[in-house]
């Protein structure tokens, strides 16, 4: 086999077992040709009962309006805006994965990518409806877009943070979608060519767009998945930067700190590897994807996490110094009485948020606990459960003591309707993520047939000898005359 | 409609089908097309096809974007109807970045993805054919054209030699979809 580049023998490989390019099309595909298992139904049952209180929810709320969710004159965002930036902060590991990690060339994300970007989108799905339900009077939600109106026209206010987030949030979405389904496309197509039944092939044939693996089309195919790759980059740094400015650009104490884009951003792929960690060691055992989804891959996930769980922790720590740095009463009131003071009414959440993001990833630092799927579990849960408690902690802890002591409001408790809402976006997201898992295949079949004979275990091992001639050599030596 | 004849060898080896692309060619067949379960890089050029110019789309569209985006906020902000937002400028670019960064992405993003499946020609409930349902699997299936001057027969050995598994001869009505790549494809030369 010619390669592109020498993998180095030290390195693990990433697909285990001896394998050909049928075994891994076999392997892949058999959970989407089975019959939904018994534990499918059951999951899946369970995501759409939860989906449907969500939705008895908000119904409940665009009835009777946000009061429904115990917010008060202080508290305006609450669980909802936590949930919003919480579910945005999750999405962004799967463009993480597929867009920085194919610039830089990590063979490893091959494993995880397709899951990951489904991930994001559910994610994504899920954050929208934080900031459309919460703006109470929904039907009027297309206000957002600034389109021709009778009001002047009246056009949008493009100086403000929360108009920047809509068009954020809109495009991360589409990109993402975009992305994940010009991947597809192919692994749909070996679908559509497997199918047996009817309605498989006519299913995958409407959805594989009439793909047929032409070396032309593949040309094509690679140019726009680098392009897309360059420009999720920055796009999905960018969208929890601008995130971070519905924050950063208020003259709250806790809220007006430029530490935050960055801050941020770390913070939602933390977050974003853990939730993949939570699904990926789940699907991995599974559907029997062990062979595909490695120790390896969970390892390097795993590095992440403690890497970003620390810039993190860092991020925390100069906000403390800041507060205190700055000499603004009003700063040290936020950080060190309302967050800091575990007696003051919400210090148990700034600590449960510091034991959670700063101090347990810590134990990544131990390559047999980065190696145990249990341990990897359980940490995912607590991030996710860290990661949840910091953008409480922004949110309610500067808000809910302000200015005016007489306008203080302590316990701000959620009701009924509002943590129905944030459960029902966990149903909505299962019932996707269920339904991908079932009909769409969870690893990206073509990219790991691509790096299969570099870094498959039965090939690893022979390939000092098999290395001849270097692709791109080739290409170079015949044929490849521009500007002759 | 016309038929055309194609001699179509079935390779099982991506190591095997380089080769054999440079020496088909070489030998003066003309490749219709290859088709692969997987991107393998350096076969386009091998088999002479130009580079695509999707990436010059995108950035035009992106420009499109920033264009847009740039053009109508300052319309509508500082033409259209002007708002005084806490006494700063009308004219306030630094605080029409992020919109105007979003706007390039999505315009570059959705127009490259569009004008992809423009020039391959993808769509849903559009059907091609592809000469053998494995080559979405793992085999890599080469496909000659055969003009009036072609020996069939001498086509379908010379596969074999250069390491085909199977070869067969097909015939295939042409239409747009089977795909022509005539323009694109560049004469193997002889000093190389």
């Amino acid at each position: 086999m010619a390669l592109l580049r020498y993998e180095s023998q030290v390195r693990s490989p990433l697909v285990d077992g001896t394998k050909d390019y049928h075994q891994v099309t076999e392997d892949i595909c058999r959970p989407v040709e089975a019959n939904p298992s018994k534990l499918w139904w059951v999951g899946f049952l369970i995501s759409v009962g939860l989906l449907i209180f969500g939705i008895v929810s908000v119904t409940m709320e665009v009835m009777y309006g946000t009061g429904q969710w115990n917010l008060n004159k202080t508290i305006g965002w609450g669980w909802d805006i936590t949930n919003f930036v919480w579910w945005v902060g999750i999405g962004h590991a799967g463009t993480l994965i597929s867009a920085i990690l194919l610039l830089f060339r990590q063979g490893w994300r091959t494993g995880v990518n397709r899951a990951a970007e489904a991930m994001t989108i559910f994610a994504v799905m899920c954050a929208g409806q934080f900031p459309i339900w919460h703006m109470g009077r929904v039907w009027n939600a297309f206000f957002v877009l600034p389109y021709p109106n009778t009001r002047g026209p009246l056009w949008v206010n493009f100086n403000s943070p929360l108009l920047w987030d809509v068009f954020a949030i809109s495009t991360y979405f589409t990109v993402s979608l975009l992305f994940w389904y010009s991947g597809l496309l192919p692994d749909l197509a070996t679908l559509r060519d497997r199918a047996k039944v009817k309605w498989r092939k006519h299913f995958y044939g409407v959805a594989a767009f009439g793909w047929t693996g032409s070396t032309k089309h593949w040309q094509r195919h690679e140019a726009l998945s680098l392009v897309l790759a360059g420009l999720s980059t920055p796009l999905v740094l960018s969208v929890h930067t601008i995130v971070s400015f519905d924050f950063a650009t208020s003259v709250v104490p806790g809220w007006h700190t430029t530490i935050f884009p960055p801050y941020f951003v770390a913070g939602a792929i933390f977050s974003g590897f853990a939730m993949v960690q939570t699904l990926l060691v789940v699907t991995r055992k599974v559907l029997a994807l062990e062979d595909y989804i490695t120790m390896e891959h969970i390892e390097v996930m795993n590095k992440v996490i403690v890497l970003t769980g620390s810039i993190v922790g860092i991020a925390y720590l100069t906000e403390l110094f800041m507060a205190w740095y700055s000499a603004v009463s009003y700063e040290e009131f936020a950080f060190f009485e309302n967050r800091l003071n575990l007696d003051s009414p919400y210090g148990w959440s700034y600590w449960l948020m510091m034991g959670c993001n700063v101090l347990s990833p810590q134990i990544f630092w131990f390559r047999k606990m980065r190696r145990n799927l249990f341990v990897t579990f359980f940490m995912s849960i607590l991030v996710n459960i860290g990661m949840w408690f910091e953008r409480f902690v922004i949110i309610v802890t500067s808000v809910y003591r302000d200015y005016l002591p007489s306008a203080w409001s302590t316990y701000y408790t959620p009701s009924i309707w509002e943590i129905g809402f944030y459960m029902g976006t966990f149903g909505l997201f299962f019932t996707c993520y269920f339904l991908f898992s079932k009909f769409f295949p969870v690893i990206a079949l073509a990219e790991i047939k691509h790096i299969l004979k570099k870094n498959g275990e039965n090939f690893k091992n022979n390939m000092g000898e098999v290395e001849e001639e270097s692709t791109e050599e080739f290409g170079h030596k015949h044929g490849h005359d521009h500007g002759a | 409609m016309a038929v055309k004849k194609f001699v179509v060898g079935n390779f099982d080896d991506e190591a095997v089908l380089f080769p054999a692309v440079k020496k088909v060619r070489r030998a003066g067949y003309k490749i219709h097309d290859v088709f692969t379960p997987f991107p393998i890089h350096g076969l386009d050029h091998a088999m002479g096809l130009r580079d695509t110019s999707l990436h010059t789309a995108g950035f035009i569209y992106g420009i499109t974007g920033t264009a847009t985006a740039v053009g109508f906020i300052t319309w509508a902000l500082t033409v259209d109807w002007q708002i005084n937002f806490g006494g700063k400028p009308f004219f306030s670019l630094p605080a029409w970045i992020p919109v105007t960064f979003e706007l390039t992405v999505l315009f570059a993003a959705v127009g490259m993805v569009l004008t992809f499946c423009y020039l391959c020609q993808l769509a849903p409930f559009v059907k091609k054919d592809h000469f053998n349902p494995r080559s979405t699997d793992d085999t890599f299936v080469m496909a000659l054209e055969c003009t009036d001057k072609t020996s069939e027969a001498e086509a379908m050995s010379f596969l074999e030699t250069v390491g085909a598994k199977e070869v067969k001869i097909e015939y295939k009505e042409t239409e747009w979809w089977i795909g022509r790549y005539d323009k694109d494809v560049k004469l193997f030369h002889k000093e190389n």
